[in-house]
């Protein structure tokens, strides 16, 4: 086993030995922040498969967050109300079930994902950066200025939704839920790194004229790439919203797609587990300093800067240090 | 005498004042080295890039294969069987050797579009790259990573990834680049023997190899041909003598 897969081991283990050595000793706030760590990584899993394997630096990945949101805002609010989400042509009522929920973000958030990147993957550089950010600033404001569900202040869902045996009230085992999504986004997302597709999107990544010359179109590779990232950060979104039981704006910001990213370069871009460690330090460091000063970000920033000039990959890759795993 | 593999007909291209192709019209037959070569910026790569399609033509068509291939894409041409090498070594440095030469085999006879299955567990494409390696000597640096490469393994890499293609025919943009006189009498051979599997249309700076490789010679001077011929038609030809050779013969 290499270093790397140690690391990873290790943490899985604490990721998982933490919430439930706080659901014995009784302390649901440690298993509700475990939750926030476990889905904002899954957020940061989709975004990595595009930035990390396909080298799209998108900063609109909370337009996706955001749509897998207010996937799980719209339906849950419809069955609160008893009323049908539409009528004509077919009749479609809102549900209560996760996992019909996490259906309707996958496919809404990858609908989204298949425009935005059709019309941004035009570009690259720092023009898809733009226009990427630009898809996220329109969700927004559209949200802010859609009244139908809560507008600007949000759609509050009294209960979370339902998944088959289990009661998901229990924080420990939504947290179970969370925890096992999230390793099947793993595992599919070593699972692409290392299939024909992965290897395609890898290369279109460092060459795409290489690509092109052996009959590949890049174009299609990074759409698809792109489309499958950002379905997976939908997913993430749709189970944030369940966590907090509360849809806004907020999912859609550009703030949002800052911190997803963040996650990604803290932990390692490109490593499987970089979001998971990424996103474990950033909840930890905002829950400890947080409570410290009101502007701890100004150390997240100092931590971050140290990451970017002296360990481009990440924390993994320092902790892995000079020994790069294979993919 | 079978139709020619790829023909060009009546290719112009202009940029703004710059003339690049000016009514190009030549072929490459079957089982031939057709080298093209002329002085710098005369226009081989402008040439060649409407060939592989990364450019289009103003004016002209480009065939392949039976068929008007002008409207095509890059990748659709590839994927025609146009195997392609370039000027400057166009791999992916990060990856190893097998997995470059697995692309190609991807590229040419795959689908790219599986998401589970370890594409290096794929028996097929594995063989088929493992294969054109082999035909360049590469097959003992597969597990290598591109980068860490001498510039000529990485020539002879980029003739291995378009040989995974099984392509109909190959086009070669300046494969001894920055070789050395050793390196391009390594590589040498290995061209020779590449047109049993498919012709070579060979833009190639070094006049010592085009001599000992190409059955015919195009000379492209200021966008136009002004000949084409055996290499002896060539050597003798005095308004090639006068626009190229002349400064070195």
């Amino acid at each position: 086993m290499s270093r790397e897969a140690y690391i990873n081991a290790i943490v899985v283990a604490v990721l998982l030995a933490v919430p439930l050595w706080a659901w014995v000793a009784d302390a649901p706030f440690i298993i509700t922040l475990a939750t926030r760590i476990a889905i904002l990584a899954l957020a940061g899993v989709g975004l990595n498969i595009a930035l990390g394997l396909g080298g799209m630096v998108s900063l609109g990945h909370a337009v996706f967050f955001g749509i897998g949101g207010y996937a799980m805002g719209i339906l849950a609010s419809h069955a609160q109300d008893y009323s049908p989400l539409m009528e004509w042509p077919f009749l479609i009522e809102g549900t209560k079930s996760m996992p019909v929920i996490w259906l309707a973000a996958l496919l809404m958030s990858g609908l989204a994902a298949l425009l935005i990147g059709f019309l941004s993957l035009r570009t690259s550089g720092v023009y898809f950066i733009m226009i990427t950010l630009a898809f996220g600033q329109m969700f927004f404001y559209f949200t802010v200025s859609w009244p139908a569900y809560g507008g600007e202040d949000g759609l509050p869902i009294y209960v979370r939704n339902s998944f088959p045996g289990l009661n998901t009230l229990d924080p420990i085992q939504f947290f179970l839920i969370c925890f096992a999504v999230l390793g099947l986004a793993l595992g599919f997302s070593a699972a692409l790194a290392r299939s024909p597709f992965g290897l395609a999107l890898n290369a279109t990544r460092q060459q795409a004229t290489r690509v092109e010359a052996v009959g590949i179109a890049p174009f299609r590779i990074r759409l698809v790439g792109f489309v499958i990232s950002g379905m997976i950060t939908g997913l993430a979104g749709a189970l944030f919203a369940d966590l907090n039981r509360f849809v806004s704006p907020t999912m859609f910001s550009w703030q949002t797609s800052g911190e997803i990213m963040v996650f990604v370069i803290l932990g390692g871009v490109a490593r499987l587990f970089g979001p998971v460690v990424g996103a474990a330090i950033f909840i930890t460091l905002e829950h400890l300093l947080g409570g410290v000063s009101d502007y701890w970000h100004i150390y997240l920033g100092a931590l971050l800067l140290l990451v970017v000039l002296f360990a481009r990959g990440g924390v993994i890759g320092l902790l892995s240090s000079w020994r790069k795993a294979s993919v | 005498m079978s139709d020619p593999l790829l023909s060009v007909h009546g290719l112009s291209k202009r940029f703004g004042a710059l003339q690049a192709s000016n009514d190009i019209t030549l072929d490459v037959r079957s089982g031939e080295i057709h080298a093209l070569i002329g002085p710098n910026g005369a226009g081989k790569s402008t040439l060649i890039q409407q060939i592989c399609g990364a450019l289009r033509p103003d004016t002209g068509e480009v065939w392949f294969d039976g068929q008007n291939v002008t409207p095509l894409s890059v990748a659709e041409r590839a994927r025609m069987g146009l195997g392609r090498t370039f000027q400057i070594s166009s791999l992916a440095m990060e990856d190893t050797v097998l997995q470059n030469a697995v692309l190609g085999a991807l590229g040419g006879h795959g689908a790219p579009f599986r998401f589970f299955r370890p594409v290096l567990k794929d028996a097929a494409l594995v063989a088929r790259a493992e294969e054109a390696l082999a035909r360049v000597d590469m097959l003992k640096f597969a597990d290598k990573r591109t980068a860490d490469l001498s510039h000529g393994q990485r020539r002879q890499l980029e003739i291995a990834v378009a040989l995974t293609l099984q392509p109909k025919l190959f086009v070669m943009d300046e494969p001894m680049a920055g070789l050395g006189a050793s390196g391009t009498k390594d590589l040498t051979p290995i061209l020779s023997a590449l047109r049993h599997d498919a012709p070579i249309l060979l833009v190639e700076h070094d006049m010592d190899a085009v001599f000992a490789l190409a059955d015919r010679i195009s000379v492209l001077v200021y966008g136009k041909v002004i000949a084409t011929g055996t290499v002896d038609e060539i050597r003798a030809d005095a308004a090639v003598r006068e626009a190229y050779l002349g400064e070195d013969a």
